[in-house]
């Protein structure tokens, strides 16, 4: 089932023009920036299928860079994001991407974000993400309509989650046993799983997985998480706050 | 959810006693794990955007980025105004006309609309309830009720079918929005399930095949007078199967040849631009002006 939920049908609440090119484009870029887990200095984006034809048209690049500061999708900043992000220091440069997409959609965009040098004074980090930075997000995301999304690949491990759900995204080594406690860790703190996926690149290298849960996960948990043997960084995807900067 | 069909769920509706909205209501508390109240107040809010989409578009012009539209709402509305009883359709079709066309316009606009399912068909619920509101005195709450069965009717051919144009053309936007409206309306006048599921199935035959050619690829022509059109067919599709009209063609089996018409459509024919009218000659000297003035600004 791509869609939920009646709110992926009847919604979102978002500004125009599309809902595939404009909302699920936001959704894109906003997924981007949690999993950085900061406002990003630098991010490439590159466009491919009917996104790459029409994202003039459609401001599928105001959009994306919305996402990238945090806005929801009826933030009506999206129209002015371009002159927003100059503003706060972010540098974008938007491709047309030439060849197949790396997903099978045609509304596909691939966000590269980079993380700014690290300053002190810099507000904009949660809690969670001061203590695993993360240098660059390679992101793949699809739009399939309707403002829905699909995330397919985060940097280079096939994935699939729709950020609808409570999300959350483990950069960690492949060892036996970790998944086990990360889920026991989610167990003890009542936090129900729905889906979970986990990839490695290779026999004991860096593996990544992705749990989403029908609840938010708690601060202490995230502690817990990153204490685990193998845990290099996690973040928190979640759409439903409001927020943006 | 516990149905995958329209069948499904009108099935459960009669054995349930409720409505197609109420069901629906239930289902998506038991998916999200919210209550009640939090959920009909999210849908509510979402009907009252729409509402305020409606009465902004009308108040005012709405240029488009681009500058090609934004008048057409309030021209139509105009022209309602000055002769009601001489206009073709008659008043409650064409006041639905213009409320669709006032929210299409707000969103090539860059203003606040809510997805139903998509922006580029975002015109058609609320032009078509908004008007029927008021003409029966329906309460927000009744309305927001019929949102709930719409979005019944969007989940199913959602994931039986597509809701996008790159996907599966205008159809699947304009179409499954027609769909849904249609059915609610039904509903929201006291038909049965079976008769809004086979008023959404009416609905959806009358688009299967369209195409979805943006001119320019922005959401504009032929997007914005399709919602106007749309809103019209989903108060006329209703009335069909209120009267008593049933598809013969299963409402779900229609579900499955948008999607088979869907895939074999040509890639040019599913939101990039490249066909129909956005190919024609004039379709493609507005493109040419366009990206000219893009790209020397």
């Amino acid at each position: 089932m791509r869609f939920k939920d009646v709110f992926s049908i009847i919604g979102p609440a978002m500004v125009g023009p599309s809902s595939s090119h404009t909302a699920g484009a936001v959704r894109l870029g906003r997924v981007a920036r949690q999993l950085l887990g900061c406002r990003p200095e630098r991010a490439e984006v590159t466009f491919y299928g009917s996104f790459a034809q029409t994202y003039l048209g459609h401001g599928t690049d105001l959009a994306i860079v919305g996402g990238l500061l945090d806005y929801d999708t009826d933030d009506l900043r999206i129209a002015h994001s371009l002159s927003h992000a100059e503003a706060a220091g972010i540098r974008v440069e938007l491709r047309q991407g030439t060849g197949p997409a790396p997903a099978a959609h045609p509304n596909t965009a691939r966000i590269r974000c980079f993380a700014p040098s690290p300053s002190p004074a810099d507000g904009s980090q949660t809690a969670v993400s001061m203590i695993d930075r993360i240098e660059m997000i390679d992101m793949t995301g699809m739009s399939v309509g309707g403002g829905t999304i699909e995330i397919a690949r985060v940097d280079g491990f096939p994935v699939r989650f729709s950020a609808v759900y409570f999300t959350l995204v483990l950069w960690h080594s492949d060892r036996r046993g970790l998944i086990a406690e990360a889920a026991g860790l989610l167990y003890r703190h009542n936090v129900n799983i729905c889906s979970m996926e986990t990839g490695r690149k290779e026999r004991g290298g860096d593996a990544l997985t992705v749990f989403e849960t029908d609840a938010p996960v708690p601060d202490s948990l995230l502690l817990g998480m990153k204490a685990l043997a193998g845990v290099r960084a996690m973040r928190v995807v979640n759409l439903g706050d409001r927020t943006g900067e | 959810m516990r149905f995958h069909t329209l069948q499904e769920l009108a099935r459960l509706c009669d054995q349930e006693g409720v409505t197609i909205g109420e069901l629906m209501l239930a289902e998506q508390c038991r998916e999200s794990g919210r209550t009640r109240e939090l959920e009909l107040r999210k849908m509510t809010d979402y009907y009252l955007i729409m509402k305020q989409a409606v009465s902004e578009g009308l108040k005012e012009d709405h240029p488009s980025r681009s500058g090609l539209t934004g008048k057409d709402a309030r021209q139509v509305h105009a022209y309602l105004q000055r002769e009601a009883e001489a206009t073709l359709a008659g008043a409650p079709a064409a006041a639905a006309m213009a409320y669709a066309l006032a929210v299409s316009e707000v969103n090539a606009s860059m203003g606040r609309i809510v997805a139903t399912p998509t922006a580029g068909s975002c015109g058609i619920i609320p032009g078509s309830f908004v008007g029927s509101q008021t003409r029966f005195g329906w309460s927000d709450e009744h309305m927001t009720m019929g949102l709930f069965c719409a979005g019944a009717i969007g989940y199913v051919i959602a994931n039986r079918s597509f809701v996008s144009g790159a996907e599966g053309g205008c159809q699947a936007e304009v179409g499954s929005a027609i769909a849904m409206a249609a059915g609610a309306l039904a509903e929201l006048r006291g038909g049965t399930p079976a008769q809004a599921v086979h008023a959404a199935g009416l609905a959806l035959k009358n688009t299967l095949g369209l195409i979805c050619d943006p001119v320019g690829g922005l959401v504009e022509i032929p997007c914005i007078v399709r919602n106007g059109f749309g809103a019209v067919n989903a108060l006329a599709a209703a009335d069909m199967a209120l009267a008593g009209v049933r598809s013969a063609i299963p409402a779900d089996e229609v579900v499955d040849a948008m999607r088979e018409v869907g895939a074999a459509m040509p890639e040019k024919h599913r939101e990039t631009a490249q066909g129909g009218l956005a190919a024609t000659p004039t379709g493609r000297r507005i493109m040419d002006e366009l990206y000219r003035r893009n790209s020397s600004s």
